[in-house]
């Protein structure tokens, strides 16, 4: 009797209200499970530096897509805004500095790349806010729109072929005290969208208008002002991650990364973010960024030693899929779960 | 014997060790119309629940039509001609009025293919069968809530209802509504049909009724024909103490400027030439059936509807009111009619829904949220208004009705308005925290706040207003004074065309 009250709480507290707690546990499995089995080669220092330089690209992204889907939409058109503003920052790069170039010098030109970049960025977020805010488009749709507008943009403007530049590589592949750049930057945006959504009004108001938006019109709440700066916030995010891509990739073109945005779902809602908007903590994304990367590079390396082709990659595609479904349904079943008790 | 639908004894049910029904024992009898009255959490609805079948027992006997049942599922009680009736209604708004009233038996008989002859055969039948007319085509979101229950009690009736349980049947509709619901009830009733009504309106309870169970934490407390109650006995036996309420006098000084003054207001469709004014420490009353234009004159000095014509002054001093966010900057709060969809963030915390016009003020360092500076404005409104909750961190949808209530009103007054308009306050709240409710808006207008009360629940006009606004198609009628009129009176104006 005891036993199974025992056995009760903790299941409840696995599947109930700690949703943090739950993904740590799981997180943490993850990792002791490949260890386990895949050994030295997934817990070596050269392994876990590889997957820590992976996981920012679309880590970053994620926080876009979050801050959406709190507010009860979604960004899809993330990628698409990262990649123009990666070319945005190519262009300068190349066109100011460097071979052929206007011949300034790099000290210079990076910061104007940058502004650059995260001015095409902004631009795009507030598109898609005055869509999704003033004319009132579903944000799917809206974002869907766009994110094709965007991308398209990124082919007139190159032609097609990548623009090559290797002037960002220190970012890419440099680290401060042994820590490779792009994870600080992801630790920094962490620790900004914490702030935001934990501190600030704007952040709030977000996860009220995510709740009930009728409710928050009826308190006063300016949606139009919070979906705008949502939008833009995510637009901004996407710009930095469309930097990071550049820096990795040592090159910017219009298709790159087209997998992260159902990647970056899957997160979202792997991580506790309800579709549906309100909820969603940090701490959950975080989490739920590295389960992906442990899982990711796991089941690679599992796969490639089944199967011993590199034609192992693309069952990532399936499998995240498949995952994304499956988080969905056991959600479903631990929310009925939750309301049968209540 | 033959006449009882339902004999329940000694029925106990328990929820993670809190008790809900203790030692429940009561009978329902064919053509008799019952009605089941007790404070929100008493056990009304878990009750309800045992005889649909859609909690078990934890012990005791469930008889229906004379036959004991072990175990009762929903499909028994169904199939026994029990037929429960939501406040939700149940219905698909995106269906028509005969395709509610006909699809469920077409799926029960497994047919493949939809019939529409058929459909519009049943729908016709069961309209015909409760003597009302209703358009059959129309789609039941577009319907009022009067016809979607009458709606719903044709589809009950089609599948063979023997015993109708209705939820609150009345808290949503107007007097002349009710009348209708009523008689469609008497028809019904000579039919041999047997009714359990669960509601809060003491006086409709007391029309209707013949028989009254009264519950009270768990336990049937009374039971007895309606001629022995009236509302004074029934609140005693619902509370378990005596409440009176005094009716608010006040005298506004005319010398005062006006709070608000409204003159030839318009929106089109909905309001004409509105004008009245009212002073500091008013609770002005305004009455009227549902469309006579009562919640849209709320909307429109809350800035929810265009205003093409009139003016409103606050303090004596013209002001345009465009948008909810005009309204807030000139003091004006609202509580809305639906607390549930427009009052309320169900799902966040109590806390979350109190400071949720505050929390650009609660800031701190760097301009960042202040959470001790939160979680002080949240205790301090918990401990004024009372509301009773182990922990404000809770979801707010975990509160009874009528602290879901207080929440939505320290939402307001957490802001210090000038001007609260307050639309059926006390909708769907028990008796004691609706007196409450009432003590809190005589309290705000002592300290100089001027309130607007829109209500159609007579008594609670006549016991809270100083004056009251009749309102009919879009315009103001006539203004009464609760000391000159009495309730029957005043309910016999409000549907008078």
């Amino acid at each position: 009797m005891q036993q199974t009250a025992q056995r009760n709480s903790f299941m409840n507290r696995l599947m109930g209200e700690s949703q943090t707690l739950r993904l740590f546990i799981i997180t943490l499995l993850i990792f002791v499970g490949f260890s386990l089995v895949l050994g030295d080669r997934f817990l070596s220092i050269r392994n876990l530096q590889s997957m820590a330089v992976q996981f920012p690209e679309f880590g970053i992204l994620a926080f876009a897509i979050m801050i959406t889907m709190l507010t009860g939409g979604i960004d899809l058109s993330i990628v698409g805004t990262a990649n123009l503003s990666a070319i945005a920052a190519a262009l300068v790069l190349t066109r100011l500095s460097g071979e052929g170039g206007a011949g300034l010098p790099l000290e210079a030109t990076i910061p104007l790349a940058m502004l650059a970049a995260l001015t095409v960025a902004s631009l795009c977020g507030l598109f898609n806010g005055f869509l999704v805010s003033k004319v009132g488009i579903t944000p799917i749709l809206a974002t869907l729109g766009t994110g094709s507008l965007y991308t398209g943009l990124s082919y007139v403007i190159t032609g097609g072929p990548a623009i090559t530049t290797t002037q960002l590589a220190f970012i890419g592949n440099g680290s401060i005290a042994g820590v490779p750049i792009p994870v600080i930057v992801f630790i920094v945006l962490a620790l900004v969208f914490a702030v935001i959504l934990n501190r600030t009004t704007l952040g709030f108001n977000i996860y009220m208008l995510g709740t009930n938006t009728r409710a928050a019109l009826f308190s006063g709440i300016n949606d139009v002002k919070v979906l705008v700066r949502t939008y833009w916030l995510a637009g901004l995010v996407a710009g930095i991650a469309g930097i990071i891509f550049l820096a990795r990739a040592n090159s910017a073109k219009p298709d790159y990364g087209a997998t992260f945005i159902l990647l970056t779902v899957l997160i979202a809602i792997l991580g506790g973010v309800r579709y549906t908007g309100g909820f969603g903590t940090i701490s959950g994304l975080v989490l739920s960024v590295l389960s992906i990367q442990f899982l990711s590079t796991g089941l690679n390396m599992l796969m490639l030693q089944l199967s011993g082709s590199s034609a192992a990659i693309f069952f990532r595609q399936f499998a995240w899929g498949a995952l994304l479904l499956l988080v969905m349904v056991v959600n479903y079943y631990v929310e009925q779960r939750r309301q049968r008790v209540t | 014997m033959a006449d009882e639908i339902i004999r329940l004894t000694g029925i106990h049910k328990s929820f993670a060790g809190v008790r809900a029904l203790q030692d429940v024992s009561l009978t329902l009898e064919r053509g008799k119309i019952h009605c089941l009255v007790g404070e929100n959490g008493c056990g009304k609805s878990t009750l309800i629940k045992i005889i649909a079948g859609v909690y078990q027992r934890d012990s005791g006997s469930v008889q229906i039509n004379g036959k004991e049942y072990e175990q009762l599922h929903p499909i028994d009680s169904i199939r026994e001609g029990i037929q429960v009736i939501y406040q939700d209604f149940s219905l698909f708004p995106n269906l028509t009025v005969a395709e509610n009233i006909a699809l469920n038996e077409q799926l029960a008989e497994g047919r493949r293919f939809v019939n529409w002859k058929h459909v519009r055969h049943v729908a016709e039948d069961a309209i015909a069968q409760i003597e009302v007319q209703m358009p059959l085509d129309a789609r039941v979101e577009d319907m009022s809530v009067a016809n979607k229950q009458l709606i719903a009690i044709a589809k009950a009736m089609r599948q063979n209802a023997q015993l109708i349980i209705m939820d609150e049947p009345t808290s949503a509709l107007t007097e002349r509504e009710i009348r209708v619901l009523f008689t469609v009830i008497h028809k019904l009733q000579q039919r041999g049909i047997a009714f359990l009504f669960v509601s809060h309106k003491l006086n409709e309870v007391l029309e209707i009724s013949e028989a009254i169970i009264v519950m009270r934490n768990g336990r049937v407390v009374s039971t007895g024909l309606a001629n022995e109650y009236n509302t004074t006995r029934l609140v005693y036996e619902m509370t378990g103490q005596s409440i009176a309420e005094k009716s608010y006098e006040f005298t506004p000084d005319l010398s005062q400027p006006a709070l608000l003054r409204v003159e030839n207001l318009t929106v089109p469709g909905a309001l004409y030439n509105v004008s009245f004014e009212m002073r500091r420490g008013e609770i002005v009353g305004v009455t009227g059936l549902l469309g006579s234009g009562r919640t849209e004159l709320a909307l429109a000095l809350f800035g929810m509807l265009p205003i093409t014509a009139g003016q409103i002054e606050i303090d004596e001093t013209p002001v345009k009111i465009r948008s909810v966010q005009d309204a807030i900057a000139h003091g004006i709060g609202y509580v809305p009619e639906d607390r549930l969809t427009e009052g309320l963030f169900l799902e966040q915390s109590i806390g979350r829904n109190v400071v949720v016009r505050t929390i650009d003020k609660l800031r701190g360092a760097f301009g960042l949220t202040d959470p001790a500076r939160v979680k002080q404005q949240v205790d301090e409104w918990v401990t004024s208004l009372r509301i009773k909750t182990s922990d404000p961190d809770l979801p707010v949808k975990t509160l009874s009705g009528g602290n879901q209530q207080r929440v939505v009103v320290a939402k307001w007054l957490a802001s210090n308005p000038r001007l609260m308009i307050l639309n059926g306050p006390t909708m769907g709240v028990d008796i004691g925290s609706k007196n409450e409710i009432h003590e809190l808006i005589k309290r705000l207008a002592g300290e100089g706040m001027g309130l607007l009360v829109i209500s159609d629940d007579i008594p609670e006009l006549l016991q809270t207003c100083n004056r009251i606004l009749l309102m009919r198609n879009g315009s103001i009628v006539q203004e009464i004074l609760p000391g000159e009129t009495n309730e029957n009176e005043l309910a016999a104006k409000l549907i008078e065309d």
